[in-house]
């Protein structure tokens, strides 16, 4: 922790694995600055997991530069692991130790002195919500407080970047909601990178988001700027009753670039939806498009909004295979 | 090295809080005190050559090729089926260390169950009194001969639990390499093979490794330094391996 904090938290070059031949990750790129909250999106077998565990030092790389706070992980792997918390997927955890055990022995590999142990301990398992089951054998606990005993773990030691890899896996809705208050907690202290293919999640905890798909990059950015960046923001949609040929012309005073997608025919009370596009660069259109309809007494205007993609849709057109 | 005491602490504090461990070390001592009542027996029947103690310890092999496999099989393969490696060797902990505290820890149950049976001479001594005396010599001979093949034995469990995820292939495994290298060597020095002149260094080489004239040998209060560094080195050995076996199975997880 000596590099200057200028240094990214997390500096991903070129990264390839393969394992026997069959090539898991190709040429990974993407950087994490320090306190950022990061989402690591991907279908399952994306190469998610086999980018974190190289993060971590568990798994050497094929080729390609991964740093750590600066600190290059495969030639000084023993300083990495002071930097990480790690929790793997599923969250394997010893059946047959006590929650308060497991995290002692845990805190003591992890270099904290006795005399820190003792209050952080105490700080860890107030912040995760385990004092209930402080003294409960692990191999009893039900999968959220399992969950919450890893990320305990991960955090404990207090190390400037963390790792998750599908934290919130397998949790009901509320314990979901716990976990994402939790790591929204650890925001500005601790640099989180979190991989997941629960989109939601992402969306609401996570700063910015990399997808990766077949081992390869295929976008990154905040979920606002992905959005833009498939979708466009111009996309609005209203239902509407009236001449529709006489719309075009109504459209482009309002703005040139505002056009008409080819649109169903109208409902039985006469109303069709209708979607627009307009250019990327326009402004929001809503209350001139709102003006301009409720002004002309042919239309009739029931509804109006703009089109907001989810992540997922996001999701879905990043790694959906495109047509070339 | 602290990460290497802190592991050796926690495996040895949960040896003394797992119920296995008591059970295992029960039925142990059942099994050889029933194995030394038999040898008494035999003492008592008819006059016998040597002492009850050199017959005990030429019985060694009988609890090795159990107990051995039993104390070691789970200490790596658990560990890789369960995933905690992982969440193990993310600290900072290396390799090394992992797989000597795992060794030390088995080494020292091993070294206790061995120990709570010379609670058996001391009950001979107690109650059969002058009438059977018992000769210090091959009982310390005996006991040091226990601990110095014993490293050997539980360090190629060690290696065998370490090249797989399954807890009774590595069982078998051990198993396997002990039989080989208590028996294997005795029936291979028999071998017409190594008769021949050409195989003289096949030969002594196989005569280096006879464990049953080792036991002989430090019974007799011969304690051979050759004898004692063979266990070693073959410890060395087998654990160096046993660190390899855990970082090549990463590489190709």
């Amino acid at each position: 922790m000596s590099e200057p904090s200028t240094e990214p938290a997390i500096q991903v070059r070129d990264l390839v694995k393969t394992y026997a031949g069959h090539p898991a990750v190709r040429g990974v790129s993407f950087e994490v600055a320090r306190g950022e909250i990061i989402g690591l999106l991907g279908p399952n077998g994306a190469g998610k997991s086999t980018t974190l565990r190289i993060l971590t030092g568990y798994l050497p790389a094929t080729s390609g530069q991964v740093t750590v706070c600066g600190v290059d992980v495969a030639s000084r792997p023993s300083e990495v692991k002071n930097l990480l918390g790690y929790m793997p997927e599923n969250n394997p955890l010893p059946d047959d130790l006590r929650v308060h055990e497991y995290l002692h022995l845990r805190g003591r590999l992890k270099g904290l002195r006795r005399r820190q142990m003792a209050p952080r301990l105490d700080e860890v398992v107030h912040l995760c919500d385990l004092g209930r089951v402080r003294d409960r054998i692990i191999g009893k606990l039900s999968k959220g407080y399992r969950q919450r005993v890893g990320i305990a773990d991960a955090i404990l030691a207090e190390p400037p970047v963390i790792i998750m890899d599908e934290p919130t896996i397998g949790l009901d809705p509320h314990q979901i909601l716990a976990v994402r208050d939790l790591i929204a907690g650890l925001r500005g202290r601790m640099t989180v990178l979190i991989s997941s293919h629960i989109l939601p999640e992402i969306e609401v905890t996570c700063d910015r988001v990399v997808i990766v798909n077949q081992g390869r990059v295929v976008a990154a950015g905040t979920p606002a700027s992905l959005r833009h960046e498939f979708f466009g923001p111009g996309h609005y949609e209203l239902e509407l009753s009236g001449p529709l040929d006489a719309l075009p012309a109504l459209l482009a005073g309002i703005h040139p670039s505002l056009t008409l997608l080819p649109a169903p025919a109208p409902d039985h009370a006469g109303f069709a939806s209708l979607r627009l596009t307009a250019d990327p660069a326009a402004p929001d259109l809503r209350e001139a498009l709102v003006n301009a309809l409720a002004r002309d007494p042919r239309f009739r205007l029931r509804a109006l909004s703009r089109t907001r993609h989810s992540l997922e849709e996001v999701f879905l057109a990043a790694t959906t295979p495109k047509a070339a | 090295m602290r990460p290497f005491r802190i592991l050796l602490a926690h495996e040895l504090r949960m040896l003394l809080v797992t119920p296995a461990t008591y059970i295992a070390a029960t039925l142990f001592l059942l099994v050889m005190g029933f194995i030394f009542a038999g040898i008494l027996e035999t003492f008592a029947a008819a006059p016998q050559e040597g002492s009850p103690a050199v017959v005990f310890f030429q019985l060694f092999w009988l609890p090795v090729f159990f107990m051995v496999p039993l104390l070691t099989m789970k200490c790596l393969a658990e560990e890789r089926r369960l995933g905690t490696l992982e969440t193990l060797l993310t600290t900072p902990v290396t390799t090394p260390q992992v797989v000597l505290a795992k060794f030390f820890a088995a080494y020292a149950l091993y070294l206790a169950l061995w120990a709570a049976t010379s609670g058996f001479f001391y009950i001979l001594t107690r109650f059969a009194g002058q009438s059977a005396p018992l000769d210090l010599g091959p009982l310390l001979g005996g006991y040091l001969f226990i601990a110095v093949s014993g490293a050997f034995f539980i360090a190629l469990g060690v290696l065998a639990s370490s090249l797989t995820r399954n807890q009774a292939v590595a069982g078998i495994l051990a198993f396997v390499l002990l039989l080989a290298l208590v028996i294997g060597t005795r029936f291979a020095s028999t071998l017409e093979l190594l008769k021949l002149d050409s195989m003289a260094t096949a030969r002594s080489a196989i005569d280096y490794m006879q464990t049953f004239t080792h036991l002989e040998d430090f019974t007799r209060g011969v304690v051979d330094t050759r004898q004692v560094l063979y266990y070693l080195s073959g410890t060395t050995l087998a654990l160096i391996l046993a660190i390899l076996g855990v970082e090549a199975k990463q590489l190709h997880s």
